[in-house]
């Protein structure tokens, strides 16, 4: 059987090497190879972590993140990340799940928000940062994206994030919307999702935070969109600044009501 | 005797693990290196690998099943699956014949275990995958080509 | 100090499926670093995996397996509540057993 078709994929390649055909039976065959890794995400071990940090006295003030009030009161968890970013009274402030991490681990535990702010990825605090994260969000799968639109801030930040969207710079000229402003792009076999509709950025955003494979790391969405600025060869954000959170708020206000399927895993 | 997994973190300073896994009986402390196929696994060509695994040439089996994706995007992470429906099985390998080392994983089926085992495995670039299997003190094999878009060995 | 494994045991029909989810670097030895240095290798060698007290796997890996390992394996008999333990050492000696009840 596969020794038959190979013969006819081989002309089929030669008549379209783009051809529509053959993108779709490969499309096809990267779909099947995903569903063969989905169970058993290596992700459930930084989510172990994460869960294990939480409960664990840390910082100067020795305490845990229990308390830690993600929107749905201390210490709960549960569609927590569903819901974020979201305005917090307390802060007077739209946060996404890592700045208000930030604020937890300050404001519970002692813990300098600057040790994550300039840090590095995979290192000391983000990568505290990171199994914290793997552990909220795994709470938020099955759950839909549901983020608050009707405040103001929350509008305020959208109207930021899609102006940021759209803004082009670096020496190439990009902007976010270059790369996933339209359908149908793709990077090498990476189908880029248009953000800017409401089916592509449910699969971007309710697939982010994930773990990727070919780095064996877990990537939060500060370190997803640091990697899209690196990309566009322009200066890196801030971590956790305003337009970061306000990029969030773009994506996760289109993906409003799609399925939260963190953590992902990626390519 | 205790190692669920909250205990095993605290007791790090303490009993060495693998003490606690001697002491659990997981490791034989004189098997723990001896059992280690090393001449099997630093085989640099398919035939070496068989021969120091004691396969020789296997015979092709339609009883060796693999099951492994037809492409995979990225070579680090390719998942493989291999049933085997002959009887008395005791062992199934796993090789990739154009990886460095052609011996992935070799597991060691007892009786009462189904011959059906699943792990994931690096894939350089595109390669035939095989899967040997010992049953009844034969071994078979088959075959299945994966093909990788991004190799899974550079980083 | 190696981190826990993510172990899940679950009984039907009278077979017990045993998924397990390593935390291991898994280094090849042919990697290099960012200065061109070789990255030693680091990978698990030897599984067990017990049931009470029986050995229902043993495995050897070599460095082709993938980073934090991902290992699935059915054996007859096992019920709600038994000990499935699993245990590996690594090329530098290093080593990790957790235990789960199967549900």
């Amino acid at each position: 059987m596969r020794n038959a078709l190979k013969p006819i994929a081989i002309v089929a390649a030669l008549v379209m090497s783009h051809g529509t055909a053959v993108a779709q039976s490969t499309a096809d065959d990267i779909a099947k190879y995903r569903e063969m890794i989905a169970d058993g995400n290596p992700s459930e071990l930084f989510e172990m972590e994460g869960e294990e940090l939480w409960k664990t006295p840390r910082g100067p003030m020795k305490a845990t993140l229990e308390k830690c009030d993600l929107g749905m009161g201390p210490g709960v968890v549960k569609g927590a990340s569903a819901r974020m970013p979201r305005f917090f009274k307390d802060t007077g402030r739209v946060q996404d799940l890592e700045s208000r991490l930030l604020t937890c681990m300050q404001t519970l535990q002692g813990i300098d928000p600057k040790l994550v702010i300039d840090g590095k990825f995979n290192s000391g605090e983000r990568k505290t940062m990171a199994a914290l994260v793997a552990y909220v969000v795994t709470h938020s799968k099955g759950d839909k994206v549901r983020v608050d639109m009707t405040n103001p801030q929350m509008k305020e930040l959208y109207a930021l994030g899609e102006r940021a969207f759209y803004y082009r710079t670096g020496p190439m000229d990009f902007s976010c919307a270059t790369c996933h402003g339209e359908d149908g792009k793709r990077i090498r076999l990476q189908d880029l999702p248009n953000l800017t509709k409401h089916e592509g950025a449910a699969a971007g955003w309710g697939s982010w935070p994930a773990y990727r494979v070919s780095n064996s790391q877990f990537w939060t969405m500060q370190h997803r969109l640091n990697d899209c600025f690196r990309q566009q060869r322009t200066a890196e954000p801030i971590y956790a600044s305003d337009v970061t959170i306000a990029l969030s708020v773009y994506m996760a206000a289109k993906a409003n009501g799609g399925e939260v399927m963190t953590p992902g895993l990626k390519r | 005797m205790n190692i669920q997994r909250r205990d095993t973190l605290k007791a790090g300073g303490g009993l060495g693990m693998l003490g606690l896994l001697v002491a659990a009986g997981l490791i034989r402390p004189e098997l723990a290196e001896a059992a280690w196929n090393k001449g099997a696994f630093d085989a640099k060509s398919l035939d070496a690998a068989m021969a120091a695994m004691g396969a020789g040439k296997p015979a092709e089996s339609a009883d060796v099943q693999i099951a492994a994706p037809d492409i995979a995007e990225n070579g680090a992470v390719v998942p493989v699956g291999v049933v085997s429906n002959l009887p008395k099985t005791e062992q199934i390998s796993i090789m990739i014949e154009k990886n460095p080392n052609m011996l992935a994983a070799t597991f060691d089926i007892p009786e009462g275990t189904i011959a059906d085992v699943q792990t994931r495995v690096k894939m350089g670039q595109t390669s035939d995958i095989y899967a040997v299997v010992k049953a009844d003190g034969k071994f078979y094999m088959s075959k299945k080509e994966v093909k990788v878009t991004l190799g899974g060995c550079g980083g | 100090m190696a981190n826990p494994m993510r172990i899940r045991a679950s009984a039907k029909d009278g077979v017990t499926e045993v998924r397990v989810l390593m935390s291991h670097v898994m280094e090849t030895g042919q990697r290099k670093d960012a200065s061109g240095a070789l990255i030693p290798a680091h990978f698990i060698t030897e599984l067990t995996a017990k049931h009470n007290d029986k050995v229902v796997l043993s495995a050897q890996f070599g460095p082709s397996v993938s980073t934090n390992p991902y290992l699935a394996f059915k054996f007859k008999g096992g019920a709600k509540g038994d000990k499935v333990t699993v245990g590996w050492t690594d090329n530098k000696g290093e080593s990790r057993a957790d235990e789960v009840q199967i549900s």
